[in-house]
């Protein structure tokens, strides 16, 4: 389970990186979500990974998942919600003022 | 008066709400609110230094969680100090905006307290996770003010802002979801007690977590090679915006001076000192390229801009040094740094109003009107930044330059800082002939707007700060000193977050 974790966040990572470099806007964006999706699973299982077992404590309960790291990947999930929706409307905005949707503005 | 931590971060939360649900009263109205809830922080700052001035940490828990568990705000001298500079560099700021950039858009004033209420909550906060909340608050305040009036430049600006700032706020939550799987907890305090204990094969994780989150700061800061963007995008701001963006990269200098000395100091085991090694060569390197840029700059604002490259790097050497020596000097350089690049921001701004054909390019163009006053405010900035004395820059520069010289490569430390204040003495002296001296003609009459009063009382009121910082210069300096003393020993942040209860704490531990 750990090592396929560990997988999935690293693809994730790696490709959001990628992307991120493009000249695009569009492909940058998509880049920045993937790698915000690669942090909030990664930051997910920081709380280590529990199987089978009540999302919080329950009264008996031996085993159970670390509350923290799911509020904070809450957190992390609104924020970059609302980064991710300023960065659409910015990129667009940009296309309309330098007449391209090159990084550096203009067709290039 | 326990609520009084929290006041600097709910003050400007509830004026931006207000501002916000006040959209459609005039702008004279919505003006006065953001001025008066501006002004307010000045007090409240004031009266935060002189409860902390003695040495307490006042430590604010949220809810009355206790401070493990739950989220607390803590003000201490270093806290209080940039409180009270962040409340003075916004007062001008706003007043400045008054006279001509508030009116671009309709929502300046919500927009510049939401700002305040991101920096004033990341100077306060005492828990790793709420900085980065509360990074994310004043980034995003940020933005908007940065594209506030909008244009190609701005947008274009503002995109590599944001891009490169989302990329940041990602290496953030990854290095604390480092931390926090390593330790197991994200308060400051917590984590400077948990460090030590951190066993060999845990520790390299630690290590990395920590480094990770350097590079973060270093982009806030704009550190070389992080921050190539900063002199485009303040140069593309308004004059106003520009001038209280000059605390933005203080935050990141404040992140490294507070997490660091705290939580991987040299009683931190095995992740001890994790920082030493980079800060200063970074530091150095973003100096020179800082005083190689204000030399290359072709235009006034963007000259601007380097300056504060320059500045952060100046500043960085003193934190680099990791002494209490240094932690002085990074107190007080800062104050100083801060002041004099926002007034510097005001004046480049002043003046790019005043040349009707020049505009802010350094190059021959018409004379200016009023350019006596202008002169005279661009003087003393130019003198205070260049580090020339009597001005606060030059005690600043000799207070680095002290920290420095029992540091090893304190050569190497001096010729560069020495070489880099030369540059820009140059740079400057440069900038001044050609604005004010080698001008051709004179301009129409009745085609220069009237040099606005509370302009130049916004600039001249940065610029009394400064003087301030010279004429109390011993009251400065032995507060700058306290302050590194506080700094260079975690132990007492520790015991007033986390009391000496050691009940909750191993509670804690054994359930993970």
């Amino acid at each position: 389970m750990e090592a396929l974790v560990a997988i999935a966040i690293g693809v994730l990572t790696a490709t959001g990186v990628y992307l991120l470099l493009r000249a695009r806007t569009y492909p940058v964006l998509l880049g920045l979500t993937l790698l915000s999706y690669a942090v909030n699973l990664f930051l997910f299982v920081t709380g280590r990974i529990v199987v089978a077992s009540a999302p919080l404590t329950d009264q008996g309960l031996e085993v159970y998942p670390d509350p923290i790291p799911q509020a904070l990947v809450l957190t992390a999930i609104v924020i970059g919600f609302g980064m991710t929706a300023l960065l659409v409307v910015l990129a667009l905005r940009a296309i309309r003022d330098t007449g391209g949707d090159h990084v550096d503005g203009g067709q290039r | 008066m326990t609520h009084l931590v929290i006041l600097p971060v709910l003050l400007p939360l509830v004026a931006g709400s207000l501002l916000l649900l006040a959209a459609r009263l005039g702008d004279g109205v919505r003006r006065a609110i953001g001025l008066a809830a501006t002004f307010a922080l000045l007090p409240l700052a004031l009266l935060l230094l002189a409860r902390v001035t003695d040495g307490t940490h006042l430590v604010y828990a949220l809810g009355g969680w206790a401070p493990p568990f739950g989220i607390v705000l803590v003000a201490d001298r270093l806290a209080a100090v940039m409180l009270l500079l962040t409340a003075i560099v916004a007062l001008a700021s706003l007043v400045y905006a008054w006279t001509g950039d508030d009116p671009l858009g309709s929502q300046y004033q919500a927009l510049f307290q939401f700002q305040l209420l991101g920096i004033n909550g990341a100077f306060l906060t005492g828990d790793l996770f709420n900085l980065f909340v509360f990074f994310e608050v004043l980034l995003i305040a940020s933005y908007a003010l940065l594209l506030h009036g909008l244009g190609a430049q701005r947008v274009g600006a503002a995109l590599h802002v944001v891009v490169l700032n989302l990329v940041g706020s990602a290496l953030f939550l990854f290095a604390v979801g480092t931390l926090y799987g390593v330790t197991g907890t994200l308060n400051l305090a917590d984590l400077a007690r948990v460090m030590p204990l951190l066993g060999p094969d845990v520790a390299p994780l630690a290590r990395s977590g920590a480094l990770l989150l350097l590079g973060v700061f270093a982009l806030k800061a704009a550190l070389l090679p992080l921050g190539f963007w900063l002199p485009r995008a303040y140069a593309a701001a308004t004059g106003a915006t520009a001038a209280l963006f000059a605390v933005l990269t203080k935050v990141g200098v404040y992140s490294i001076l507070r997490v660091y000395p705290l939580v991987f100091g040299p009683g931190a085991g095995e992740v001890a000192n994790v920082a030493a090694a980079w800060v200063l060569p970074v530091a150095l390197v973003t100096l020179a390229f800082g005083a190689l840029g204000v030399l290359g700059a072709r235009t006034l604002r963007m000259s601007a801009g380097w300056m504060v490259v320059y500045s952060v790097g100046t500043l960085l050497v003193a934190v680099g040094l990791f002494s209490e020596a240094g932690y002085a000097a990074a107190v007080y350089y800062t104050a100083h740094s801060t002041l004099a690049s926002a007034a510097l921001f005001l004046v480049s701004d002043l003046i790019a109003r005043q040349r009707v054909i020049g505009g802010d390019r350094l190059e021959v163009a018409d004379s200016m009107p009023h350019g006596a006053v202008l002169g005279t405010l661009f003087f003393f900035t130019a003198i205070t930044i260049a580090g020339l004395p009597p001005l606060s820059g030059f005690i600043g520069k000799l207070f680095v330059l002290e920290a420095a010289s029992a540091a090893p490569g304190a050569a190497l430390i001096w010729t560069l800082l020495l070489v880099a204040a030369l540059v820009v003495i140059v740079a400057v002296a440069r900038t001044g002939s050609a604005l004010f001296w080698r001008t051709a003609g004179e301009v129409p009459a009745g085609r220069a707007p009237p040099l606005d009063r509370r302009a130049v009382g916004a600039t001249a009121g940065l610029l009394a700060c400064v003087l301030a910082l010279v004429a109390w210069g011993g009251a400065a300096t032995s507060y700058a000193w306290e302050t590194a003393r506080q700094l260079a020993d975690p132990a007492g942040y520790v015991a007033a977050v986390l009391g000496a209860d050691d009940g909750v704490r191993e509670h804690r531990r054994s359930l993970r």
